[in-house]
């Protein structure tokens, strides 16, 4: 059953490097005639390069940005321009981990009133028992809520991001470049995590990762954008097996694999 | 041959307890030299240690860093300022944050040049124009007169390797110069770092916790866990038959498109314990 459906969306915003004498700024067209569903329980890796939109798509999937054309459905409902209230039900349903835990979460606060902040505004359960339910849940000790972000590890702070996102039950997740600050075995960590939520929860997810050699083993489906469009799409095993457009194979070949091939540098 | 960067028997410690213990590292000349290992591992406390800029907390308990027979820790501050930026070169990691928001391009490059090499201001600034052109920077008159801001991530890092390189320096420390940056940019930026490293023979130490990035670019690789050498030798041998189990782990936890069944797997830690246990810590 298809959770959530992007239907030919565009999204505008305006054109900072241009100052109107009068009037509005020029709009810049950031996201163009982009189609995409994801399935309960499917995982879709949004991959490209600092620039290509890919940020900005997750996000509209949220309905954090509101498409400028095109449509959006959520569960079957049409939520394009739905108003904050009407989203507001369905906004525990969609959740974000996001890139930079360090700037995500509140440095004056402690993990577990973080934690509780976000269940008590869901009316869900937000005692002693179930934060440290949650905690354990991602690898964390129950001691960790009474701990302030900076006193965490990246991968610790990167888990706490995990069980933000996860503590309110959510079908629908969208990962942000979540592994792209963590070394190897940290970044292993928290996609088994992930993987292990996903698997649990039945998520759909969607993650967004420069890193194709990650989205190769996380993701069933891929989408290639470039640009602010989808320039290839497909099962990823199919795209790695037989990428169809030149940027696709640039960017695995630009993967370092970890094994000497001379030579590699220079093609 | 004897090593360039010669760091013998080194240990160090915080309020905490020991980050190095009894690290030992021979650098040669004109080889790329990787220190591998994740967060905690005591790589970039390596690198600051022989660049002379270890932070306050952290003390040298004993060994000693000798780059071409001298002993850089028991230089005086004004003996190792002679060196650094001059025989030393740094790439940091963050292009954004490791130039000044509010002077342009030109002047930043052309500092050392200035200060260090006694050019004068046009010469200097003839000789920023070259180094861009060696960066393959295009417009280079153009990208001299900008802010950082007006240069995307690659550029950044390509001024950044262009001021490393301006002195000919006989070390340049690269600390994981590549991490910020999109893969296709990666690739871009490494071959320009192996090209100029291997054109002016300059002695590198790279700091990653990138396999692939090692495998690329490395002649050899030092395996650090908890301030602990583990494995140390040719990049090809290490990656193709790792004898510590903790680089076999880093290697199954690697991603790896071509085997995505055998890659992305955790270090176990059953392994992790026992490296501590080890180790001592």
């Amino acid at each position: 059953m298809t959770l959530i459906e992007a239907r030919n969306i565009s999204l505008d915003v305006p054109d900072m490097s241009h100052q109107a004498l009068i009037g509005q700024r020029r709009k810049l067209r950031i996201l163009k005639n982009v189609s995409l569903s994801l399935k309960k329980g499917e995982t879709v890796g949004l991959v490209g390069e600092s620039g290509s939109g890919k940020t900005s798509l997750g996000r509209c999937l949220l309905r954090l940005h509101e498409p400028s054309e095109g449509t959006l459905a959520f569960d079957g409902q049409d939520i394009t321009h739905a108003s904050p209230a009407q989203l507001k039900p369905l906004r525990r349903r969609m959740q974000m981990i996001f890139q930079d835990p360090q700037s995500s979460l509140n440095p004056r606060h402690t993990i577990g009133s973080i934690l509780a902040t976000a269940l008590k505004l869901n009316e869900l359960d937000a005692g002693e028992t179930s934060i440290a339910a949650i905690l354990g849940r991602v690898g964390l000790p129950a001691s960790a809520s009474r701990r302030y972000p900076h006193q965490l590890s990246g991968g610790q702070r990167q888990r706490v991001g995990s069980a933000l996102a996860v503590a309110l039950k959510p079908e629908f997740v969208v990962a942000d470049e979540i592994v792209s600050g963590l070394d190897v075995s940290t970044q292993a960590q928290v996609l088994d995590l992930l993987k292990g939520l996903r698997d649990e929860m039945g998520l759909a997810l969607a993650f967004i990762s420069h890193d194709l050699s990650v989205v190769r083993s996380l993701c069933e489906r891929v989408v290639i954008m470039k640009n602010g469009e989808i320039v290839e799409e497909g099962l990823t095993a199919d795209v790695f097996a037989n990428p169809k457009t030149g940027f696709t194979r640039t960017l695995i070949a630009s993967i370092p694999l970890p094994e000497v091939r001379p030579g590699w540098l220079d093609q | 041959m004897s090593p360039v960067i010669d760091i013998r028997n080194l240990s160090a410690r915080t309020a905490a307890g020991p980050i190095l213990r009894d690290v030992s590292l021979p650098v040669n000349a004109g080889e790329v030299m990787a220190l591998v290992g994740e967060s905690g591992a005591g790589k970039s406390t390596i690198a600051k240690a022989v660049l002379g800029i270890l932070p306050a907390g952290i003390k040298v308990t004993g060994g000693n860093i000798f780059f071409e027979g001298a002993d850089l820790l028991a230089l005086t501050p004004a003996g190792l300022r002679e060196l650094l930026g001059v025989r030393i070169a740094l790439i940091p990691q963050d292009p954004l944050t490791s130039l000044n928001p509010a002077r342009r391009i030109g002047d930043q490059l052309t500092d050392g040049l200035r200060l260090r090499a006694g050019m004068n201001f046009r010469a200097a600034w003839d000789k920023a124009l070259g180094l861009l052109n060696d960066v393959h920077i295009r417009e280079p008159e153009q990208v001299l007169k900008r802010y950082p801001h007006e240069l995307s991530g690659g550029m950044r890092q390509r001024v950044l390797i262009a001021q490393a390189f301006s002195l000919n320096p006989h070390v340049i420390i690269a600390d994981e110069p590549t991490t910020a940056l999109d893969v296709t940019v990666q690739k871009q930026v490494l071959r320009l770092i192996r090209d100029m490293q291997r054109e002016r023979k300059t002695t590198l130490l790279f700091v990653t916790h990138d396999l692939g990035v090692v495998a690329q670019i490395c002649d050899r690789m030092t395996v650090l866990y908890g301030g602990k050498v583990l494995e140390q030798g040719a990049t090809a041998e290490i990656l193709r038959n790792p004898r510590s189990p903790y680089t076999k782990a880093l290697l199954a936890a690697s991603p790896r498109y071509d085997q995505p069944e055998q890659s992305l797997k955790p270090v176990p830690e059953a392994l992790i314990a026992e490296l501590k246990r080890e180790i001592g810590a």
